[in-house]
């Protein structure tokens, strides 16, 4: 481009650091003020008239507004990283980055259903053209491709869902819409909406069976990227299926709810197993930690199905506090592949010694995805176990401990293998793929000292995940700012009539012994597995063939389903998508 | 997955999704007698308000302009990520010799009528640009015109002549000023009607070209916009196909 | 007979569909893509249509006339902006893909195969 020899690299990290720095305060200043009455911005100043919206509202509660404010945190935060993580980079990056950035922000904000599609598309556009962005290597490119193609076609489905409340309601207000659809009740056509809207945001978030494309995604995009997609991006779409829930088909599918209880739990619960699965058996680490997501996002998906108000609040602390230690995470790798050229796992064995910062930090992120008591994580984890007991799934529980041992089981197997040198050199079975040798061309030779900087922000993040749980009014408000968020009816009323609304004060709740007996169950479940992982060769010898044979059967067979073949993937979204709209035609319309 | 499973898989999957469609559908209000608020109520009011004889326009670019401003961005970044993945690489290099790759102009008849097509063109692209509140059409549709306007050059075989007429500078410089432009004027909506967005200039009289408040400023900023969007994009993914060779499969 | 665009617009999203899972081209499946696109359009379009409606242009036609709906109109003028510049960055990748693996079929693009 021409316009390149006027911007210097320090001129577009300044002006897009204040921008960053700028949306942080302004998003917190909104938080604070959405805290005590939320406000509706009507753009163009069309208010309202009778209940009818004509114009396009900014509904900011505290949950949206917080998700702004997190979102608007991690682009800072990438963009710190990112200021050392690359030798050279163009004004591209920069733009694209804030682009992102904005959608993040209007995604939360919005009070409008086709205005969260359209913010959905723009978090794809930039985020598509972000993963692409080394081109020098191949795999970046098949990357992007099944991550836009998926994407697209998730939006697609929303579209048509939209399409269907619409045609049913004659709004596009999201209150508005819920207002309506009060007063006509389920049938088959507000299912499928719901069914379709779901889907969409599902695929987003990453849910089985559309998850294939995050995997993919993540193993090929610079690691700022990454941060931002591991830290929020998918979240995002969790929110957009509680949001829709409660704005919108609340009303409707009350009689149905545990019903809808039921097949997003088994959503949820499928997705953590396979993820927690997928990721012990990674050796890319970029990918490890993406089915590490996958997974976390299943418990996330469990805690939005479990359709209370202390879920919600576990949801949104499990957010914050698996956000930054994800994003942590991934400044740990990027260290490593900025270090040594590769990001698999058996390449690095021992290498990592001479950086054993990062070590330490590492083995921190995988105590702390395993609810390492008291950080944020833990505190989420604890608020997700009391609404699953409150809800009478109590199994539940057993289903997190799993997901947190084996997330941070294959973290510390990393970390133990990588920086301490234990475990054996040579990876076992033949036929395994080459990892991720990786040219990342942006860097030019390998440097031999890392940027202080790459090692100070995952630092900060990972204090921000101890201190959000220790401000003592932090976990509280998150549990008030739900207790409004699952308000269905008052909802409305601030919205369309700008009446202000009395919310009870909700009691907080308090960590119990049980919870931490919990967790102390999934950290040393992390640890035992990381051992067996490191030293366990000689044990799995042990195990009869006729035993493990079947087992390892299925596990390559769901290995080889994540093939990177485009067309596999949209069969499975088909696939998963009529499943998902037979059983709830069958059970709620 | 082979493919015979992949399509079986969707042999099932696919006439299920069909059939959930369907069901879902056969809710719908018959076709032909749809009484939505939304729709009637802008019918309704729109000449009213704002004098605007276009409601489509008037939707885009005053009731819904925020989801236009999201639009604008998209395209903006699409844009963006096009010129990121179709840059020159390291190990290419952009050739601007015409021999031999018909870059030198076709017939006479085509370069004839290309000359012609190009007022044309520019002509009617302002025309629909400006009129984007009075009658059909608008700054997407009119940017689009305006930017075939060059690639009416393309046609002619002159590649490298659209190039100099349409200097990459002077196209990213109208997507940027498009871009900025729109979400100015709703920052003007914001200091002079204390509301982003809200239509800050008098709405004057139905059916004149200045009426409908900011809508013909929105209009020019997206025409703008979208004209130096295309222009980019087409010329990046033409100078793919003709103009960047490997370096070193060339002999030097 | 009524239900007839609603049936259009449910078979281009599945045809689309199946032309992404079976294509051996990228670019056949991009335009699949626009096809299961254009089922959303055919769907907004028909929902938004009154019997004997006009289009929203008042500027010669008395304004008391029955008009369709124009905020679906709205909506799919959006999504066509959408849908061509996301369009663009695939179709720039294919572009990418041709170039570096040498071929466009999905079943060769083989790095990310776990």
């Amino acid at each position: 481009m021409v316009i390149r020899p006027l911007s210097r690299r320090w001129l577009n990290d300044a002006v897009t650091g204040a921008g960053a720095v700028a949306v942080v305060v302004l998003c917190a200043l909104l938080l604070s003020r959405a805290a005590q009455h939320p406000i509706a911005y009507w753009m163009g100043g069309f208010r309202p008239v009778d209940q009818v919206a004509i114009g396009i509202s900014l509904s900011i509660d505290p949950v949206g507004a917080g998700l702004a404010t997190f979102s608007a945190v991690l682009v800072l935060a990438a963009l710190a990283y990112s200021l050392r993580y690359f030798d050279s980079v163009d004004g591209v990056f920069h733009a694209l980055l804030l682009l992102f950035g904005a959608a993040m922000a209007g995604f939360t904000l919005t009070g409008d259903l086709f205005n969260l599609i359209v913010f959905f598309e723009l978090m794809g556009a930039a985020a598509y053209a972000l993963t692409g962005y080394l081109i020098e290597d191949r795999a970046p490119i098949q990357g992007a491709i099944n991550f836009a193609v998926t994407n697209s076609i998730a939006g697609y489905a929303m579209l048509v869902g939209v399409a269907l409340l619409y045609a049913r309601t004659g709004a596009l207000n999201m209150a508005q819409i819920g207002l309506a659809l009060d007063r006509h009740g389920a049938d088959p056509l507000v299912v499928v909406a719901m069914v379709l809207l779901f889907l969409g945001f599902l695929t987003k978030a990453a849910a089985v069976p559309l998850h294939f494309w995050l995997a993919d995604a993540y193993a090929v995009a610079p690691i700022p990227v990454c941060v931002l997609f591991a830290g929020v991006m998918t979240e995002l779409g969790v929110y957009a299926v509680a949001r829709l829930y409660w704005v919108i088909f609340a009303g409707p599918m009350h009689p149905h709810m545990e019903a809808v209880r039921a097949i997003l739990i088994a959503i949820g619960v499928v997705t953590a197993l396979l993820g927690s699965l997928m990721c012990f058996q990674q050796r890319h680490i970029k990918r490890l930690l993406a089915f590490s997501s996958v997974a976390h996002i299943g418990v996330l998906i469990c805690g939005v199905g479990l359709l209370s108000a202390r879920a919600l609040a576990g949801v949104g602390v499990y957010i914050v506090g698996h956000g930054l230690t994800k994003a942590a995470l991934f400044m740990c790798a990027g260290v490593l592949l900025h270090r040594f050229r590769t990001i698999d796992e058996y390449d690095l064995h021992g290498r990592g010694r001479e950086i054993p910062a990062v070590g330490v930090l590492m083995v921190v992120g995988g105590l702390l995805l395993a609810a390492l008591p008291p950080f944020t994580l833990f505190a989420g984890k604890s608020l997700l176990e009391e609404a699953s007991t409150q809800a009478g799934y109590g199994w539940l529980i057993a289903v997190f401990i799993v997901t947190s041992a084996a997330t941070g089981a294959a973290v510390l197997r990393v970390a133990g293998r990588v920086f301490l040198g234990w475990g054996p050199r040579d990876a076992p079975g033949a036929g395994q793929a080459r990892a991720g040798q990786v040219s990342e061309d942006e860097m030019q030779d390998r440097p031999d000292h890392t940027p202080p900087m790459m090692i100070v922000v995952p630092v900060v993040l990972l204090a921000l995940t101890l201190a959000v749980a220790l401000i003592p009014g932090a976990v509280p408000a998150i549990e008030d700012a739900a207790a409004r968020f699952t308000d269905h009816a008052a909802y409305a009323q601030w919205v369309l009539r700008g009446r202000p609304v009395s919310w009870p004060s909700v009691a907080p709740s308090h960590i119990s012994a049980v919870d931490v007996l919990y967790s102390s169950l999934s950290v040393l479940g992390a640890v035992t597995l990381a051992g067996l992982g490191l030293f366990g060769r000689p044990l799995r010898a042990r195990v009869p063939r006729v035993v493990g044979g079947p087992w390892l059967r299925a596990l390559h067979t769901v290995r080889d389903l994540h093939s990177g073949h485009i067309g596999d993937y949209i069969a499975w979204w088909t696939a998963g998508a009529s499943l998902l709209g037979a059983i709830c035609l069958l059970t709620l319309a | 997955m082979s493919r015979r499973a992949r399509l079986w898989l969707f042999g099932v999957a696919g006439p299920g999704l069909a059939a959930v469609l369907v069901i879902g559908f056969r809710g719908l209000p018959a076709f032909g007698h749809y009484h939505g608020v939304y729709g009637l109520v802008v019918n309704g009011v729109e000449l009213s308000m704002r004098h605007a004889t276009d409601y489509v326009t008037a939707l885009n670019f005053d009731l819904r302009a925020f989801d236009t401003l999201g639009e604008e961005y998209i395209l903006f970044a699409s844009v963006l990520g096009v010129t990121l993945l179709l840059r020159v690489m390291r190990e290419e290099d952009e050739e601007f010799s015409a021999a031999g790759r018909g870059l030198d102009g076709s017939s006479d008849a085509v370069r004839l009528l290309a000359l012609v097509l190009v007022p044309l063109l520019v002509a009617l692209g302002v025309y629909i640009v400006l009129h984007g509140a009075l009658t059909p059409g608008g700054g997407f549709q009119g940017g689009l015109v305006l930017a075939a306007a060059p690639a009416a050059l393309i046609l002619a075989g002159r590649y490298l002549e659209l190039k100099i007429l349409a200097p990459s500078w002077a196209m990213e410089s109208a997507e940027g000023i498009g871009a900025a432009g729109y979400a100015l004027l709703g920052l003007g909506g914001l200091i002079f009607a204390s509301v982003y967005f809200r239509n800050f200039l008098p709405a004057g009289n139905p059916g004149q070209l200045l009426s409908a408040g900011f809508m013909p400023l929105n209009s020019i900023a997206v025409g703008l916009e979208v004209m130096g969007a295309f222009l980019i994009v087409w010329t990046a993914f033409l100078d793919q196909a003709l103009l960047i060779r490997r370096r070193s499969l060339e002999a030097r | 007979m009524s239900f007839l665009p609603y049936a259009v617009a449910v078979w281009l999203f599945i045809v689309g569909l199946y032309g992404v899972v079976s294509s051996r081209h990228m670019v056949r499946t991009i335009l699949s893509l626009a096809v299961v696109q254009s089922a959303t359009y055919v769907l907004l379009l028909a929902i938004g249509y009154r019997s004997g409606g006009q289009a929203p242009i008042v500027a010669d036609i008395p304004p008391t006339t029955t008009l369709v709906d124009p905020v679906v109109q709205v909506l799919v003028l959006t999504d066509v902006v959408i849908e061509a510049t996301v369009t663009a960055l695939l179709l720039a990748l294919v572009v990418q893909a041709h170039k570096r693996f040498g071929s466009v079929d999905p079943n060769d693009l083989r790095p990310l195969r776990d």
